[in-house]
């Protein structure tokens, strides 16, 4: 049996009166590619949130890799090992493409080095600051955005600013990614060399991925596993194609007949 | 020692003269001015401003970190500056009276640290509500806590109420404002340091985007609280250093105005640009000198106006929309890079590798995306890597053919 990465038990949260997810069990495995659907409204981004520590869940617990991590700060959640991206891009704009990499490798534990050492440029200081420039180029050249490493994110386009935050994300060291709707705003062609991304992601970094999507071509097309949320609650779950042909399912995108 | 000589040639492996520029010229600047005034041939009121625009520097940098990098807006400076002043000049004169008399350099060096951790404890203080306000609201805590110093000082008899306390065990020498500038270079390469490190970066990711910054791991309640305390130690510093070059140290001379003036440096000189920092903390000393120098007696008044209307206009050549054009010609970031670059040029035997030509070619210019009409001729084409681009278009100028194969 391979190694469960994240499990949630009856996750929930409720804003008031409002429920805004609610017994959301998911359970992925060590290499899922595991995709989180539902229309509108249905709550997913509130389920990263509630994983990722932006809110603290009313009811439920999350596990990670078996460790309860149920309302750790967003700081430890992402040193424990979720790291994730955003529906709306949110890069450090003014900042070059390789700083922004950096950023998200100084928690690493190879690149230790403390404010002392660096306001005196101690010898592990060059140490640490040589290496962890040498293994964001490398990201980069992964994602092939070696030859814009020195420009502001800000003046990347659309589709590099989102392997930039892929990149980003990964270079946390995570165990599990989770990107949040990837796919939005890009045209069909930026689509499908996303998807190519996300695959070359999961298999050479070998990496758990839990992905919210809305475009159906891009579920069916990298996702082994869904839950459709439908007005915080899960609807339905289970391998792609079963799911996909569920009537519940296209009930809650497509509308009732009447 | 192996370990010395792999970090110095590892040091000089990555040395760029254009990254260290600034400490040379402060280092020129010193050594210039170093032997005049050892000499004594400084006049006073010369000396006297070069004091004023070192501790100014100091200020600005030290606010420059709060306000371009951290992106908090701090209008309570000076009350930092007044309780580095007023606890260093207590310092000298009561606690030390002896070694004050004997080694006045060594006073005001333990002065220095001792003013500057009191502002650093008020720093920590003032970093907590920055975790939970943001923007405007801080601003105004921090406003509030520059007047409260402000008030507290001069109801304390202690440091000698609203006349201030007679610094006389001051350090005053015509060496005050080598001490002064070598602190302020002191203080620019710690900054400097910080903000080219991965604590730096840090911090610059909170400034960009915090939200994206927590999710990355970055510790946000330390950074920022860090940021508060080093930039109130610097300005701790800075204030110990201002109250060494005037006779007496009162409450009033850190008002609200005075924390205007120091955030004036730092937003003229650029947001996040420590360089330009320093150059208009000099510009605007000297500016208000030779205002004061020139404007004497009953004209005083007018100094004000025409200190705010220079002001006005500096802001609107170095932010408005229409000058852009004239500003990319003759704009003071021109000539630097222009100066930067001739500087390096003399130093170094290699060739430059930049080239701003090429510089241009990958960076985001509006005038080489192409039109609605050329975009569709570019996507229409059929191209084979051995057939190489014809336009359908017939070429106006001849230079259609070559500038759409460098768009594709």
């Amino acid at each position: 049996m391979a190694e469960i990465i994240l499990k949630t038990e009856n996750l929930g949260i409720s804003f008031g009166g409002l429920k805004a997810a609610e017994d959301v069990n998911l359970e992925i495995v060590k290499g899922d590619m595991y995709g989180l659907i539902g229309p509108n409204g249905a709550g997913k981004t509130t389920v990263f949130n509630l994983i990722t520590g932006v809110y603290k869940p009313t009811f439920g617990k999350v596990f990670l890799c078996g460790k309860d991590i149920t309302g750790e700060s967003q700081m430890n959640v992402n040193k424990l090992g979720v790291a994730r991206t955003f529906q709306n891009i949110r890069l450090f704009n003014n900042m070059s493409v390789i700083k922004n990499v950096m950023v998200g490798l100084a928690n690493n534990p190879d690149y230790k080095c403390n404010i002392a050492q660096s306001i005196f440029r101690t010898p592990e200081f060059m140490r640490t600051e040589i290496a962890m420039r040498e293994h964001a180029k490398k990201l980069l050249e992964v994602f092939g955005l070696l030859e814009e490493r020195n420009q502001l994110a800000y003046n990347l386009p659309y589709g590099k600013q989102r392997k930039l935050e892929i990149a980003r994300a990964l270079a946390t060291n995570p165990k599990l990614l989770l990107l949040d709707e990837p796919a939005a705003g890009m045209n069909p062609h930026e689509t499908e060399e996303l998807m190519e991304t996300i695959k070359f992601v999961r298999k050479d970094f070998d990496m758990t991925i839990l992905l919210i999507e809305h475009d159906m071509k891009l579920v069916s097309g990298i996702c082994d596993k869904l839950t459709v949320l439908n007005f915080g609650h899960e609807l339905c779950k289970g391998e792609t194609k079963e799911v996909l042909n569920n009537p519940e399912v296209i009930k809650a995108y497509l509308g009732d007949e009447n | 020692m192996n370990g010395f000589i792999r970090y110095f040639s590892a040091v000089k492996a990555r040395f760029k003269l254009k990254n260290y520029l600034t400490y040379f010229i402060f280092l020129a600047f010193i050594l210039i001015f170093a032997p005049l005034g050892l000499t004594g041939s400084l006049k006073m009121s010369t000396e006297f401003m070069l004091e004023q625009i070192g501790y100014s520097i100091v200020a600005a940098i030290s606010l420059s970190l709060v306000v371009g990098f951290l992106g908090e807006l701090s209008l309570g400076h000076a009350g930092f500056m007044s309780i580095g002043a007023m606890v260093g000049a207590l310092l000298q004169n009561k606690l030390y009276p002896s070694l004050s008399a004997s080694s006045p350099f060594l006073a005001l060096v333990i002065a220095m640290i001792v003013g500057g951790l009191a502002a650093a404890v008020f720093g920590f203080i003032i970093g907590l509500p920055a975790l939970r306000l943001k923007g405007d609201y801080l601003a105004i805590v921090t406003l509030a806590f520059c007047q409260i110093v402000q008030t507290i000082f001069e109801q304390l008899p202690f440091f000698g109420g609203t006349l201030g306390i007679a610094n006389a065990a001051r350090y005053s020498s015509h060496k005050l404002f080598i001490v002064i500038f070598v602190v302020a270079l002191i203080s620019l390469v710690a900054i400097n340091n910080f903000i080219k490190s991965k604590h730096g970066r840090a911090v610059m990711a909170i400034r960009d985007n915090e939200i994206a910054a927590r999710a990355m791991g970055v510790n946000v309640s330390f950074n920022k609280i860090f940021v508060f305390v080093f930039s109130s130690f610097i300005a701790g510093i800075a204030g110990v250093l201002m109250a060494a070059s005037k006779n007496t140290v009162a409450a009033n001379a850190f008002t609200y105005n005075y924390s205007i003036d120091i955030l004036v440096m730092v937003v003229l000189g650029g947001m996040g640009n420590i360089n330009g920092s320093i150059v208009a903390a000099t510009l605007i000393t000297v500016l208000n000198i030779s205002l004061n120098n020139v404007f004497t007696g009953s004209m005083a008044a007018i100094k004000n106006i025409v200190y705010a209307l220079v002001l006005i206009l500096i802001v609107i050549y170095t932010n408005a929309p229409g000058l852009k054009s004239f500003r990319e010609k003759h704009g003071f970031g021109v000539y630097w890079s222009k100066f930067t670059a001739k500087i390096v040029k003399l130093f170094s035997k290699k060739e430059l590798k930049q080239d701003p030509a090429k510089e241009k070619e990958f960076g985001a210019d509006w005038s080489k995306v192409p039109t609605k009409v050329e975009m569709d001729a570019i996507l229409s084409t059929d191209l084979t890597p051995d057939k190489s681009y014809v336009s359908d278009k017939p070429a106006p100028d001849g230079k259609t053919d070559g500038s759409g194969k460098g768009d594709k």
